[in-house]
């Protein structure tokens, strides 16, 4: 087990290498920083200097091997469209991120979980019929168009929900959060079911699939002929055994909100970073992006890493295999 | 029949399917007597398993019962609400499946698959099942019971894993096990043993057996009384050693006739022409007519029912008396 994590972290560490490289490598042909600094009166001058300084005039590996260095240490230097260090400006937007990507992951999974199971157990049922249906939609429709229907649809006719920004945060030492106010919570709303749909729908046709097939199981058969209650069938035996293959997608899908979180924060002006992120590839903000890069990269490792562990909790297979091979 | 444990009575079970229904099961009848063991042979198609199917009420939809009824105990289970009928699985009526490998939940350990069971039937603490399932280990003739308890399905073999089912169709003592085929998916040197400790448990616990397979080596070991079934028709029951050593119904006789014979010598195992005939497709009359070598004209007319002939009963219009064989 031991053994086991020690590997994945040094995976995840040549996964976080091979990012930062090619993110700073794309960067540098996204367009020059620095005429988009000084602006059109400058002196050749001036932009050598400006250069210098920010070490823009040295070869791409030196450049890449001070970013690394620093990055190692916590400094992902100086964003040079605001002028501020990039950690300060990641950390102030983080947690609306974060917040609105757990969100947007609770209402996944819950809703997903649910009506898979009720599709599959239920498979003649009208809501079935409905819900298959609307998942379809979900499925199919891009994610900014389901945000501008929805802020049509609750904002400006119903006028229930906000259509933008977070409302009142509380700042709870580093971290300012929506959870704790009425205007935050009501302005999570529409974001949370924009990015949370198409994983939604994404995670429910797979629950369903995947319960259908374990439904067929002889094990489930067997179950019954035992005379197990329907509850401990469906719920004990059926879906513990559905949800082996679905950890894996949703572990991969989990990682994608908070990637996917830029096209959803832009519509709904919600100041997290993705918003940022877009922010800075209009102005070449290279520190900016490619940090940004590295912390969704980063996202995915730990969640990859989270699913791995997962398979241990829920599959005694897995268990035996890995005390096999460690000894 | 008013000894009888279990009766099924003109049991019919159809498939719905867009052209019309199909008959699996057509008219099939049979008693079972407390502690006896019944086996049901036939080839694969036959409805035997259907019938053990509905019997226990696990009929897969389309499947359902269209006709006819099946007693307990006195009492009418086909007819009995989803709930009631749960009831009935596991504490009444055991099943054992065919492959020991897919009938576990990898997901959970033996011990937890037992006492889950055995609290789902009887008012007992965990502590109490727990106990119960070491017990039941020990007579399904699992070493190490107590220990072997926390294992999860996949550390046992094959053979074992057979053991465990059964311990678990056998937790809730129920009056009736139905064994679809137990041995079929299992390597012949431990198939035997498997028979002999259903066998054993059974006879000691004084339940009785519904043994479901095409293997007449194993009925003639164990069962007391055997039905052939042909294109989901009974065509022959009655004591086994009747209708092993004397079969009456020239498909039960071309039957035998395949089963090579070790101190037979050279002699050619004898082949029933031609195959079963598709659900969709069964002939009018009896439905082994096209194939039967004796067939007369009224075979292709009328269905026979049942007649006493010996000791055995046999739906054939031609059969006579023992004599008539070979």
């Amino acid at each position: 087990m031991l053994a086991f994590l020690i590997r994945r972290v040094f995976q995840a560490v040549i996964v976080m290498l091979t990012v930062a490289f090619i993110s700073f490598s794309l960067f540098r042909f996204v367009g020059d920083p620095i005429s988009t600094m000084v602006g059109q009166d400058a002196t050749i001058a001036d932009r050598q200097a400006m250069a210098r300084e920010l070490g823009l005039d040295q070869p791409f590996i030196v450049q890449f091997w001070r970013f690394i260095a620093k990055a190692v240490q916590g400094e992902f230097g100086i964003s040079y469209r605001v002028g501020r260090p990039v950690m300060d400006l990641i950390q102030e937007r983080l947690p609306a991120t974060l917040e609105l990507a757990f969100c947007a992951a609770i209402f996944a999974l819950v809703f997903g979980i649910f009506f898979g199971v009720y599709t599959a157990l239920r498979r003649d049922s009208w809501l079935t019929k409905v819900v298959m249906t609307v998942s379809l939609i979900g499925v199919s429709l891009p994610t900014f168009l389901i945000g501008i229907g929805l802020i049509y649809l609750f904002s400006v006719e119903l006028k229930w929900l906000p259509s933008f920004g977070r409302g009142e945060t509380v700042k709870i030492g580093g971290w300012t959060t929506g959870f704790l106010t009425e205007s935050g919570l009501k302005s999570l709303i529409l974001p949370t079911i924009t990015l949370g749909l198409f994983q939604m729908t994404l995670i429910m046709r797979l629950v369903r699939s995947e319960m259908l097939e374990v439904l067929r199981t002889d094990y489930i058969k067997f179950a019954r002929a035992r005379g197990l209650s329907d509850r401990a069938v469906h719920f004990g035996h059926a879906l513990k055994n559905t949800l082996i293959p679905v950890i894996t997608i949703m572990g991969i899908k989990l990682g994608a909100l908070v990637a996917f979180a830029i096209i959803t924060e832009t519509v709904f002006q919600w100041p997290g970073v993705g918003f940022l992120f877009i922010s800075s590839v209009q102005s070449v903000d290279v520190p900016m992006m490619a940090s940004y890069l590295l912390l969704v990269a980063l996202f995915f490792v730990i969640v990859n890493l989270t699913v791995d562990l997962a398979y241990f909790a829920v599959d005694p297979r897995l268990r035996i295999s890995a005390v096999a091979t460690r000894g | 029949m008013g000894d009888a444990l279990l009766e099924v009575k003109d049991l019919v079970v159809e498939f719905k399917t867009r052209r019309g229904a199909l008959r699996a099961v057509d008219g099939v009848s049979f008693a079972l007597k407390p502690g006896e063991v019944l086996g049901l042979v036939g080839e694969s198609g036959a409805g035997k398993s259907l019938t053990g199917a509905a019997v226990i009420g696990l009929l897969e939809p389309p499947g359902h019962i269209a006709a006819g009824s099946v007693t307990l105990g006195g009492e009418r289970i086909d007819t009995l609400p989803r709930e009631a009928m749960r009831k009935v699985r596991g504490k009444r009526i055991g099943m054992v499946f065919q492959d020991p490998l897919t009938s576990l939940n990898p997901l959970y350990t033996v011990g937890e698959q037992l006492t889950e069971t055995i609290r789902t039937h009887l008012p007992v603490n965990q502590a109490e099942a727990r106990q119960r399932a070491i017990d039941l280990l020990n007579d399904v003739g699992i070493p190490a019971a107590s220990r072997r308890l926390d294992s999860y399905p996949h550390e046992f073999s094959g053979g074992m894993r057979q053991r465990v089912v059964i311990a678990l169709a056998l937790a809730a003592e129920p009056e009736v096990v139905i064994a679809d085929e137990p041995t079929t998916a299992l390597d012949v040197s431990v198939q035997a043993q498997i028979i002999s400790v259903l066998k054993n448990l059974c006879t000691e616990k004084g339940t009785a057996v519904i043994l479901v397979t095409h293997d007449m080596g194993v009925i003639a070991e164990t069962a007391d009384r055997v039905a052939v079934m042909y294109a989901g028709r009974i065509v022959e029951i009655g004591p086994v050693r009747d209708v092993i050593k004397q079969p009456v119904h020239p498909y039960t006789m071309g039957l035998m006739g395949s089963i090579p014979d070790p101190q037979g010598g050279a002699e050619r195992l004898v082949q029933i022409p031609g195959a079963m005939p598709r659900l969709n497709a069964i002939p009018v009359g009896c439905a082994f007519n096209p194939r039967c070598q004796m067939a007369i004209d009224r075979c292709r007319v009328e269905r026979p029912t049942m007649r006493r002939i010996g000791a055995t009963d046999v739906a054939c219009h031609v059969a006579g008396p023992a004599e008539t064989t070979p």
